[in-house]
């Protein structure tokens, strides 16, 4: 199996001929679904950067298109998600993926999905403990919630007493990282040319997962496991000659989760958890918190939505880990105008170091059918070397993007 | 003179009964709110039996000014005859939200179940369904505007008879029992022969005109079941108004509960 992230030029076209393949031998037919997106985004930095690569302000460019055809009276269906993106500054954030190329067969009481897919687990908004599945596309946005497409076969049997869902994934998607160019990036190069894997079939592991979700009244109730190479690596420090640089290490793992959310009124109580065990440690980790909506505050037509999660992680190596014990506010503002403008406060304030936080506005509204604006800031803040913040603390940002839909 | 007095007899007891039946008639007459829930009752038994149907629809929203926007939307729904109704909601324009879906499960005594399904992030999410009086997608419809007709979801008020749009009226107030419903109360104008709203009008918390329903385009499907194509609703307090077309209904497709599921919401198209 070919690697599917490539870095650097050379694959849009190929990604084309892809697309205009599948398009081609389906045009016979007329009833192929095309949508997509198109985007560009401007970033600033606030402050000078950490490092002589780095620049103030970055520009980039991304696609993503949706092809789609259902036949045998829709039992059937194949849909196609290729994406690219072109960065100006850094080459590991130029990158193409397939985020879906899946059938998908819907039989009387179950569901079969065979190709490179997405999957979401969970309920909390802060952090996706439970969510295993696809790797982080990390390189996309700070908030990690962008993924990368995972090859699977995956069987769901949908029953009243809940849907169970069987993963075998024969495949592994590494992580992708900023390069030495990509701003916010960690201290030292990330040699994502060079992992290291636990298992001796390295990304060619069979990975397997099971999953049960059912909604009994007020609850969601969820639990997973997940056996296979972590998707979340271990930074290991290697020094050589010239430079030193990070590379990850993937060891196995076996992951047992549990999600829930109740319906409280006005009041959405969401918890995950999750015990991991892997060869370098056994851990565990666990968000909780509520979000509490009020619609139509202050005689207006908006509602304001209010978000606490508390974040607990047990590990000692703390890298990639900001979330050992910190604590999640926001607050939500929905207009419920014509234009859908939704903005989106939060702060993550860590518990154990006072100068340690990072917070986000998230902004976005319609200009059009067709456009749409959206804000991004993100602060960072931390007089404390061992806090993984601390890296970024010289890379607040304000991005708008232009986001054109078809 | 006997004839006579079997006669009269006769005529008597009849004219007793005739009298009893008269006063019997006026000692038991309805109450207005036992009138209002009959009627309310008989709306929803001359609704039964529809099974499912699948909707093209298009909403065009305007602003005090008359500026349109349009949003597309399919919407299926299941009637579940021993409890409530069941929608799915997917919208397809404005582009930015097509694919993302709304499922419902209407219930008469408990709050609504509800999820959304956001596409770009595979997620289905419950949402809380006491938020009911919000907007739906930026309209002058509320999410309870658009749910299932319930009998048990208010108390009602028979008011008087009119005649609207040439057509008899009952007119009835209907009082939402839930206390985070948005309105106060509700007056439905329902025609006497079909027993189908024409109008609504909605009140707010603070009991003034909020909304007004105009229902119209009438046709009948399955020789039974009355739709409305056309529905405009004014909101009376800030000049905007939401016009819903229906362009294209059709009945007994046969969805089934597994058509309305979250497994369903993710597959929704």
């Amino acid at each position: 199996m070919t690697r599917i992230v490539s870095k650097g030029q050379g694959n849009p076209a190929t990604f084309a001929l892809l697309a205009l393949m599948f398009v081609g031998a389906n045009s016979a037919a007329s009833d192929i679904e095309v949508r997509g997106s198109a985007v560009i985004e401007q970033r600033y930095f606030l402050q000078d950067a950490l490092y002589e690569e780095q620049s103030r302000a970055n520009f980039s460019v991304y696609g993503e298109a949706e092809i789609y055809k259902a036949f045998n009276d829709g039992d059937d269906s194949i849909s196609f998600k290729p994406f690219y993106r072109i960065d100006q500054n850094d080459d590991e954030r130029t990158h193409a993926d397939i985020r879906e190329l899946i059938w998908l067969h819907v039989g009387d009481s179950w569901e079969m999905r065979t190709g490179v897919g997405k999957v979401f687990w969970g309920q909390t908004e802060s952090l996706h403990l439970v969510d295993v599945i696809n790797q982080t596309d990390s390189i996309e946005a700070i908030d990690g919630e962008d993924k990368l497409g995972q090859p699977m076969v995956n069987l769901s049997l949908i029953k009243d007493w809940g849907t169970t869902s069987i993963f075998v994934l024969p495949y592994f998607r590494e992580r992708t990282f900023a390069g030495v160019d990509g701003r916010p990036r960690f201290a030292l190069n990330v040699d994502t040319d060079n992992p290291i894997f636990e298992s001796s079939d390295e990304e060619n592991n069979i990975d397997w997962a099971a999953r049960w979700q059912h909604s009994i009244g007020n609850w969601e109730i969820g639990l997973s496991y997940f056996d296979g190479t972590s998707r979340e690596p271990i930074l290991v420090p290697e020094f050589n000659d010239e430079s030193t640089a990070l590379r990850p290490y993937y060891p196995q793992m076996q992951q047992a989760g549990v999600d829930i959310l109740a319906v409280m009124g006005s009041w959405l109580i969401k918890f995950e958890g999750i015990s991991r065990n892997t060869t370098a440690e056994d851990y565990r980790a666990l968000v909780g918190g509520f979000e509490y909506t009020t619609v139509g505050v202050f005689d207006s037509q908006f509602d304001l939505g209010w978000l606490m999660e508390y974040q607990y992680d047990g590990r000692d190596n703390t890298l990639l880990t900001p979330s050992q014990n910190d604590l999640m506010l926001g607050t939500r503002i929905v207009y419920n105008d014509i234009d859908g403008t939704e903005i989106l406060f939060g702060i993550v304030q860590d518990l154990d170091e006072s100068n340690s936080r990072s917070g986000f506005i998230e902004a976005s509204s319609r200009i059009s059918d067709n456009w749409k604006w959206r804000l991004d800031a993100w602060f960072f803040s931390s007089d404390t070397p061992e806090e993984p913040i601390y890296q970024y603390r010289r890379d607040d940002f304000v991005q708008l993007s232009m986001e054109f839909y078809f | 003179m006997k004839i006579n007095q079997m006669h009269i007899k006769r005529l008597s007891i009849v004219f007793t009964l005739l009298t009893l039946c008269t006063i019997g008639k006026e000692g038991f007459a309805q109450s207005p709110q036992e009138k209002g829930l009959e009627i309310a009752k008989e709306r929803k038994l001359r609704d039964r039996g529809w099974g499912d149907s699948v909707a093209e629809l298009t909403m065009v929203l305007r602003n005090s000014q008359g500026q349109e926007t349009e949003r597309a939307m399919r919407l299926q729904g299941l009637e579940v005859l021993d409890g409530g109704d069941k929608s799915l909601t997917i919208f397809d324009e404005p582009k930015d939200v097509k694919g993302t879906a709304f499922l419902n499960f209407s219930h008469a005594k408990k709050p609504d179940e509800q999820w959304i399904y956001l596409p770009a992030l595979k997620r289905v999410k419950r949402i809380a369904s006491r938020n009911k009086s919000g907007p739906f997608m930026g309209s002058e419809f509320a999410y309870e505007d658009m749910t299932a007709f319930e009998v048990e979801k208010y108390t009602f008020k028979y008011i008087a008879d009119e005649t609207y749009q040439n057509r008899k009226m009952f007119v009835v107030e209907q009082t939402p029992v839930d206390e985070f419903s948005g309105y106060a109360r509700q007056k439905v104008w329902i025609d006497q022969e079909r027993y189908i709203p024409y109008k609504i009008e909605y009140y707010d918390k603070k009991n003034s005109l909020l909304k007004t329903l105009e229902l119209d385009e009438y046709t009948l499907y399955l020789d039974k079941y009355w739709r409305a194509l056309r529905t405009e609703m004014f909101n009376e307090q800030n000049g905007k108004s939401t016009e819903l077309i229906t362009h294209e209904i059709e009945f007994k497709t046969g969805l089934e509960d597994g058509d309305f599921d979250k497994n369903s919401l993710k597959r929704a198209r």
